[in-house]
C-alpha cells in the first residue's frame, strides 16, 4: 500500500490533512491498546528534549517544529510499512478521512480494554513464571534506554563546546582585519587569513544541524525502548492473569472437595464458623457443590482458553519481536554509519579552511 | 646602529631572530633592511659553509622546542619551521648559544626562591672560556633588564615573564608557571643574544658568566637605588614639558602604530586564552562520549562491533584533541603573549626618546631666555643634540629590525597554527575513514550471505 506522508502538526501547513499531535497520540493508543503484541513505533518527542545551548527549548521554535513533523511523517510510514498495522482500518481512516475520525476511534471501545497502569505494576511485581525470553528483553530495552538517554545528553554537551570552539575563532576574522590595516607587507595576508577564519567559524552552524538529525534517529530507538517494554507487560499481565485464573481453579477444586468429603484440609473461615455456628444442611451443601463445579467447569474453559491466548500472544509477540531486532540492527549501523560520514565531512571541511589559512599566513 | 665596542670582523648576526634566535630571511635580500654597518659586515659573512656545530648538546633537554635543531624528528616550534623554511645560502651564524633549565628550588631561613640553570657556550674572543654554567634567579633577571635598559634607554630590551599571573589559578610555585617562566626567560636571553648591540653589553656578559657572588659584588657596585629614582623623578618632569610637539613624523608614525597594534595584540592574546578554553572543555565531554558506545556495546550483539568501532574512533579524536591544545600552548599562546609585553616596552622606548629629546628643548628654550652665558650653552646644548640623535638612530633603526622580527614571528606562529589544525583534521579524518571502510566492508559481506540460498 503506498501511503503519502502527511503533514501535520498544530498550525504547519499541510499536504491533505491536518491532524493535531493530539490526534497522533489517539491513534498509537489505540494501535497500542489492539495491537499488544506489536512493538508499536513510538511518536517523537512532545516536548524539545537534550538541548544544547543554542538549539531551542522552546516548543514553537520552527526548527523543533520542523524536526517534529519530520518524526511524525516517519511514524506514519514506520506504521505504513508493519505488515500487521498496516491493514488497520482506524490507521487508513486516520489517512484518509477528514471528519469524525476521533469519533469513529472512540466508538471502537478500545478505551475499555486498555489495562491500568497499576494492574500492569502489581502484575509485574507478582508474576511467578513469566517467559524467559521476555525477562531478557526487559532487561534490554531498560538498558538501552538508559544508555541511549546517557549518549544523547552528552551528545548535547559536545556539540556545546563544539560550537564554541567554532565560533570564538570568528573573533579572529574581525581582529585581523582590524590588524591589516596598519600593516604594509602583512595586510594583505591577514585579511585573506581573516576572511577564512569567518568562513570556519560559521560552518558548524550546518555541521550541527546535520547532527541534530542523527540525535533524532537514536531518539526514535530511545522511545522504542518503551514501546518493547509495553510488550514485555502485557506478557506479565496475561502471565499473571493465567496464575491467577489457575490459582483460582485449584482453590475451587480444593472447596469442592472438602465439601464434598467433610474433610477439612486447610484451615478456611469458613471452616471454623460451621464448626461454630453449626454444620450446614446436606441440601445446602449438596446446593454449594453444585455451584462450585459449574464454577469449576467454567473455570478449567477459561483456563484452556487463557492458555492458547497466552501461547499465541506470545508466539506473535516473539515473531514481531524479531521483525524489530532487524529492523532495529539495520537503522542503527546505518545511523552509526552516517554519524561516521558526518565527521568525516567536517574533517574535511576543517582541512580546507585551515589549508587556506594556512597559505594566507605563510603569505604574511 | 651603533655598536659599542665590536671587534671588526665578527660574524654579525643578521638581525633575525626568535626563540632559537635563527637567523630569519628578510624581506629582501640581506642587508635591505638594515643599516649600513649591519650590510657591510654580512657581505664578509656570506659565503659559509653550513656549520651545525653544538647542536647535539641541546639533546638532554628535549623540552627545549626552540633551540637550534635540524634533526628530522624536530618539534614543532617557531625557530624549528624557520629552520625549515631557511635559505641554504643565508647559513645560520651564532657564536653564543643560551639555554634556561633545570629549575631549583632553593629554601632558606628568610624565602623560598627557585633558581634556573643558565649554560653558555661560545667561541667569542672576549670570553674566557668557551662553555659557562651559572645558576640565576628570576630577580637576577630583573637586574639584567634594568642594566640594559639604562645603558640603552631607546633600544627595545626583550621582555621578561611576569612576576606574578594575575588571572588564573597559576600558583606561583606550580610547575605549569616554573616552566611558563623557564621558557620565557630562555627567550629573553636568546633574544638578547641575537640582538646586534645588546649581545656585547658588558652586564650581559656578566650574567652569564659570573658565579653567584661575583654577580652580587657586581650588583652592588652600579649607581645606588636612590640616584636610580632620582632620575626616574627627573624623567617624568621632562616628559611632562612634552617634546611631542618637536618629535620627528616618523616617531609619532611609531607611536600610531603601536597604539592600535598595542590593541589588537591584545585582543589576539585574549581569543588565544578563549579557545584555549572552549577547545579544553570539548576535550573533556568527548572524554566521556567515547565510553558511553563501548557500554552500549554490551548490550548489543549485531551492531557491537560498529558501536566499539565509533568509540574508537571518538577516543582517537580526543586524543588529537589534546594535541591541537599543546600546539596552541606552546607556540601560538607564548608568542602572543611575548608580544603583549613588547608593546608595552615599545610605549616605553618611545616615551624614554621623548624625553631626551625634552631634555634638549628645554635646554634650548632656556637658551632664548637667556642672552649671555650663550656659549656654555650652546655646548650643552651641542651634546644634547647629539645625544638625541643617537638616541633616534638606535631607536629607528632597532624599530625596523623589531619589525622585521615581529612579521617572522607572527608568519611563522600563526602558520604553525594552521599546519596544527590541518594535522588534528587529518587524523579524525584517516580514524573516520578507516571506519567507514570497515562498516561498508562488513554490509558488502552481508549482502553477498543474504544472496546464497
Amino acid at each position: 500500500r503506498a501511503v503519502e506522508s502527511q503533514g501535520e502538526g498544530q498550525c504547519a501547513p499541510v499536504e491533505s490533512l491536518w491532524r493535531r499531535y493530539s490526534e497522533f497520540e489517539l491513534l498509537r493508543n489505540y494501535l497500542s491498546v489492539t495491537y499488544p503484541h506489536i512493538v508499536v513505533p513510538p511518536l517523537p518527542e512532545k516536548r524539545a528534549d537534550f538541548v544544547w545551548h543554542k538549539l531551542s527549548a522552546d516548543n514553537m521554535d520552527p526548527d523543533f517544529v520542523e524536526r517534529r513533523r519530520i518524526g511524525l511523517e516517519n511514524f506514519l510510514l514506520r506504521v505504513a510499512s508493519h505488515p500487521v498495522l498496516c491493514q488497520d482500518k482506524i490507521f487508513y481512516s486516520f489517512l484518509t478521512q477528514e471528519g469524525g475520525w476521533k469519533e469513529m476511534v472512540n466508538e471502537t471501545g478500545f478505551q475499555l480494554k486498555a489495562d491500568s497502569r497499576l494492574k500492569a505494576l502489581n502484575a509485574t511485581f507478582r508474576v511467578k513464571n513469566p517467559d524467559k525470553r521476555f525477562t531478557e528483553l526487559k532487561h534490554y530495552s531498560d538498558e538501552l534506554q538508559s544508555v541511549i538517554s546517557h549518549l544523547l545528553r552528552v551528545r548535547a554537551r559536545v556539540a556545546d563546546r563544539l560550537y564554541g570552539v567554532y565560533k570564538v575563532h570568528g573573533n579572529y576574522g574581525r581582529v585581523f582585519s582590524e590588524w591589516s590595516a596598519i600593516e604594509k607587507e602583512m595586510g594583505d595576508g591577514l585579511q585573506s587569513a581573516g576572511h577564512h577564519m569567518d568562513v570556519y567559524a560559521a560552518s558548524i552552524d550546518d555541521i550541527l544541524e546535520e547532527e541534530e538529525h542523527y540525535a533524532d534517529q537514536l531518539k526514535e530507538y530511545l522511545f522504542y525502548a518503551e514501546a518493547l517494554r509495553a510488550v514485555c507487560r502485557k506478557h506479565e499481565l496475561m502471565q499473571y492473569d493465567l496464575e491467577m485464573a489457575a490459582q483460582d481453579l485449584t482453590s475451587k477444586k480444593q472447596q469442592c472437595e472438602e465439601l464434598a468429603t467433610g474433610t477439612v484440609r486447610t484451615f478456611s473461615l469458613k471452616g471454623m464458623t460451621s464448626k461454630l455456628f453449626g454444620q450446614e444442611t446436606p441440601e445446602q451443601r449438596e446446593a454449594k457443590i453444585k455451584v462450585l463445579e459449574e464454577q469449576i467447569q467454567e473455570g478449567e474453559e477459561q483456563l484452556k482458553s487463557k492458555n492458547l491466548e497466552g501461547r499465541d500472544f506470545v508466539k506473535s509477540a516473539w515473531a514481531d519481536i524479531e521483525r524489530f531486532k532487524e529492523q532495529k540492527n539495520h537503522d542503527l549501523k546505518e545511523a552509526l554509519i552516517s554519524y561516521a560520514v558526518m565527521q568525516i565531512s567536517m574533517c574535511k571541511k576543517g582541512i580546507q579552511v585551515w589549508t587556506n589559512a594556512k597559505e594566507c599566513f605563510s603569505k604574511m | 646602529m651603533q655598536a659599542e665596542g665590536r671587534a671588526p670582523g665578527l660574524p654579525l648576526l643578521a638581525g633575525g631572530e626568535g626563540p632559537g634566535a635563527d637567523s630569519r630571511p628578510a624581506a629582501g635580500a640581506p642587508g635591505t633592511a638594515r643599516g649600513p654597518l649591519i650590510a657591510a659586515a654580512a657581505a664578509e659573512v656570506l659565503p659559509l659553509d653550513d656549520e651545525e656545530d653544538d647542536l647535539e648538546v641541546f639533546s638532554k633537554d628535549t623540552s627545549l622546542a626552540e633551540v637550534n635543531s635540524f634533526s628530522p624528528s624536530v618539534p614543532i616550534s617557531p625557530s624549528s619551521m624557520i629552520n625549515q623554511y631557511k635559505f641554504e645560502d643565508e647559513p645560520e651564524l651564532r657564536d653564543l648559544f643560551i639555554t634556561v633549565d633545570d629549575p631549583e628550588s632553593h629554601i632558606t631561613a628568610i624565602e623560598t626562591f627557585i633558581t634556573y640553570r643558565v649554560v653558555t657556550k661560545t667561541s667569542r674572543g672576549e670570553f674566557d672560556s668557551s662553555e659557562y654554567e651559572v645558576r640565576r634567579r628570576y630577580q637576577d633577571f630583573l637586574w639584567l633588564k634594568s642594566k640594559l635598559e639604562e645603558a640603552h634607554p631607546t633600544l627595545i630590551i626583550p621582555p621578561l615573564p611576569e612576576k606574578f599571573i594575575m588571572k588564573g589559578m597559576v600558583e606561583r610555585f606550580s610547575d605549569e608557571f616554573i616552566e611558563t617562566r623557564r621558557k620565557a626567560l630562555h627567550k629573553f636571553l636568546n633574544r638578547i643574544a641575537d640582538h646586534p648591540t645588546l649581545t656585547f653589553n658588558e652586564d650581559f656578559k656578566i650574567f652569564l658568566t659570573a658565579q653567584a657572588w661575583e654577580l652580587s659584588s657586581h650588583k652592588k657596585q652600579g649607581p645606588g637605588l636612590l640616584s636610580r629614582m632620582g632620575q626616574t623623578v627627573r624623567a617624568v618632569a621632562s616628559s611632562v614639558r612634552g617634546a611631542v610637539k618637536n618629535r620627528p613624523g616618523m616617531f609619532t608614525e611609531i607611536n600610531d602604530y603601536m597604539e592600535t597594534f598595542s590593541q589588537k595584540i591584545n585582543l589576539l592574546d585574549k581569543i588565544a586564552h578563549r579557545i584555549y578554553k572552549e577547545e579544553r572543555d570539548y576535550f573533556n565531554e568527548m572524554k566521556e562520549y567515547g565510553p558511553i558506545h563501548t557500554l552500549w556495546s554490551a548490550s548489543e550483539e549485531d551492531i557491537a562491533d560498529s558501536l566499539k568501532g565509533i568509540a574508537s574512533c571518538i577516543d582517537r579524536c580526543c586524543k588529537a584533541t589534546e594535541k591541537r591544545m599543546a600546539g596552541l600552548s606552546e607556540n601560538l599562546l607564548p608568542i602572543l603573549h611575548e608580544y603583549v609585553l613588547y608593546s608595552e616596552i615599545l610605549m616605553g622606548v618611545l616615551k624614554r626618546r621623548d624625553q631626551i629629546q625634552g631634555e634638549l628643548d628645554s635646554k634650548v628654550d632656556a637658551l632664548a631666555n637667556r642672552k649671555t652665558e650663550k656659549d656654555l650653552f650652546s655646548e650643552e646644548i651641542g651634546k644634547l643634540e647629539d645625544k638625541v640623535e643617537r638616541a633616534n638612530n638606535a631607536l629607528k633603526a632597532d624599530w625596523d629590525r623589531w619589525k622585521q622580527n615581529m612579521q617572522c614571528d607572527m608568519r611563522s606562529t600563526f602558520t604553525n597554527v594552521a599546519e596544527n589544525n590541518l594535522r588534528f583534521y587529518e587524523e579524525c579524518l584517516a580514524t573516520w575513514e578507516s571506519f567507514l571502510a570497515s562498516q561498508t566492508v562488513d554490509l558488502h559481506v552481508e549482502e553477498d550471505s543474504e544472496d546464497r540460498p
